[in-house]
């Protein structure tokens, strides 16, 4: 963890054009993120976590403040945010090989052979596990196997920054679990510096370094930050019984259970 | 069943946390619905012993209550034929005397009396032919013409007020503008069909390009993906569906407006032929007219189905 304030979201607010007049969805986000950190993003939904990982995507432009990653304002998508996105949003006419060749082929296509971009492809399937299933359509695989074509994609890119957008959250919890495991040990394997979306509270405190919990909506922003202090590898059967883990989510819940529940939720 | 419950529990077992709790509990619901649909599975195999007739007698069943609806129905249109032809004194053939004219006429399908006496083969492929020349021009144009509509708002805000203008305008006003351009009746004819068959193909391209989803443009995005490559590798076959409801609709429309075009410009053609035989008083054959030219719309959709079929990523299994 060198090289301080790598993605830095200051000052950041959001607006939306309603029919009813502007909606304030956040306000005053302050966000330092160091390189090879695993921050969640936590909250109740329609809190704006999603926007304010769509702003880091550049997907969204903030009506205020700015998002600087590596030194440099993000001004719209690119290459080096790879983004895993909640439905995987995997295109139904290309196989899990192809999906994965249109990212890499757009990032390294220009400086390497074709051989190369298919080396590429074949090493990140095999990364998440896929090689089985690379030429296969996304209509022929289970969930679980779609969204390790998602994460394979943005892998793929060799992205600064990996954003992930509730990436487990369609999934049944036997198969999220492998899958958390699994990216564990990638990210480890990448040194990704990783920003997800989530609202599993036991995916949260099993997979980050730290946990930004978020206010409710309207006008949201970062109530409380929680610093997973626990060593790594993490072992999830090791850790249910382990003092710092049990703190770490007596904090996460007592956040979202007492002092952000909604009336309405 | 237990054991998985077990495993569920082995994975986090101090953490009785709602969300566990829950994930357990759906865990739980998945195993027993595979019980459940097994147990479904194996129940018609053990009364597997005497089925053979009843399965046979099924499928029978299947079977008439497939054919039967829509036998009932031709048989009523040509009861109702039979009896209009009787009560109208035989200035109206009955099916029985069209029948034997069509049998006559399908006899020699290909034959050539001059330019105004051909088979009804010759007369079909003409038609066939002007459609397809004309069809095929408004494909070439009508289709990029969506794309780029559907792709870009500010020529969208230009052409729809065009669009809604021409579109609804009866596709024969467009003949006597065909006949002044090209001083010629073929070409006026594929004019026409060009001109009532680009409409159905520009909207529907367009259509299909405003609604691909916006999780593919998406990855569009963050893939920071060339036009070029968003136009084949999403936009085109997201689209592709939209386009062929275009080309289905659009080929309705011409194979309908031929038959009009063709009384009205002469020469060859199924139309031609409908007022021709009009002419001689020749009731059978129109008659006869009317069901060739409502064979083939039929075939000419259902080859497009199939198409549609072919090449949608949605049907595919």
């Amino acid at each position: 963890m060198t090289n301080e304030k790598f993605l830095s979201v200051e000052n950041v607010g959001m607006e939306f054009d309603t029919k009813r007049g502007r909606f304030e969805a956040l306000r005053k986000i302050d966000l330092t993120v160091d390189r090879g950190e695993f921050i969640s993003l936590i909250g109740h939904s329609g809190c704006g976590k999603s926007t304010l990982l769509n702003m880091v995507a550049g997907l969204l432009y903030p009506t205020m403040g700015a998002i600087i990653c590596d030194k440099r304002e993000i001004k719209g998508a690119g290459p080096d945010r790879g983004v895993v996105f909640q439905n995987h949003s995997l295109l139904p006419w290309l196989t899990c090989f192809d999906n994965v060749y249109l990212a890499v082929e757009r990032v390294f296509g220009a400086t390497e052979t074709k051989a190369q971009l298919n080396e590429r492809v074949s090493n990140v399937l095999e990364l998440v596990g896929l090689t089985p299933a690379a030429h296969k359509h996304p209509d022929e695989i289970s969930g679980g196997m779609k969204q390790r074509v998602g994460i394979a994609r943005a892998l793929s890119m060799e992205p600064k920054v990996l954003l992930m957008d509730e990436p487990f959250g369609a999934l049944d919890a036997l198969t999220r679990a492998r899958l958390q495991d699994e990216l564990m040990v990638i990210v480890k394997a990448t040194g990704s510096t990783v920003l997800m979306v989530t609202h599993d509270v036991d995916e949260a405190v099993l997979l980050s370094d730290r946990i930004v919990m978020m206010t409710n909506g309207p006008s949201a922003t970062i109530g409380q930050i929680v610093t997973v202090e626990l060593e790594r590898p993490r072992d999830r059967l090791k850790l249910v019984a382990n003092p710092k883990y049990i703190d770490c989510r007596r904090q996460v819940l007592e956040f979202l259970y007492q002092k952000q529940l909604r009336a309405a939720a | 069943m237990s054991a998985v419950i077990k495993t569920v529990v082995a994975v986090n077992p101090a953490l009785v946390s709602p969300a566990t709790a829950v994930a357990a509990v759906a865990a739980i619901a998945v195993v027993a619905d595979e019980v459940n649909k097994s147990s479904s599975q194996y129940a018609p195999k053990l009364s597997l012993v005497k089925p053979q007739r009843n399965r046979m007698s099924r499928t029978l069943m299947r079977t008439i209550e497939l054919v039967l609806p829509p036998l009932l129905g031709m048989l009523l249109l040509i009861g109702v034929w039979a009896i209009l032809a009787q009560t109208s004194g035989d200035r109206l053939p009955g099916p029985y005397k069209t029948w034997l004219s069509a049998v006559d006429l399908f006899s020699k399908p290909f034959y050539r009396n001059g330019p105004n006496d051909q088979g009804i083969g010759w007369n079909i492929l003409a038609s066939l032919q002007r459609v397809g020349i004309g069809f095929s021009l408004a494909a070439a144009i009508g289709i990029p013409a969506g794309f780029l509509i559907g792709r870009v708002a500010f020529l969208n805000a230009m052409f729809s007020p065009i669009i809604s203008l021409l579109r609804p305008v009866s596709p024969l006003a467009w003949l006597p503008i065909g006949l002044l351009v090209f001083k010629a009746a073929n070409p006026a004819a594929i004019w026409v069909i060009f001109i009532s068959a680009i409409w159905p193909m520009i909207i529907n391209t367009a259509v299909g390009v405003s609604r691909v989803p916006q999780d593919y443009m998406n990855v569009a995005k963050v893939l920071n993906l060339s036009e070029w490559k968003i136009m084949t590798k999403i936009l085109l076959p997201a689209t592709l569906p939209y386009i062929l409801t275009g080309v289905r609709l659009s080929i309705g429309v011409a194979w309908l407006v031929i038959v009009a075009a063709e009384m009205l410009t002469g020469g060859v053609g199924i139309g031609f032929w409908v007022w021709d035989e009009w002419n001689n008083l020749n009731v059978e054959h129109i008659i006869i007219a009317i069901f060739v030219v409502g064979i083939v719309g039929l075939l000419l959709e259902q080859m497009l189905i199939l198409i549609a079929k072919r090449f949608s990523h949605e049907y595919k299994a």
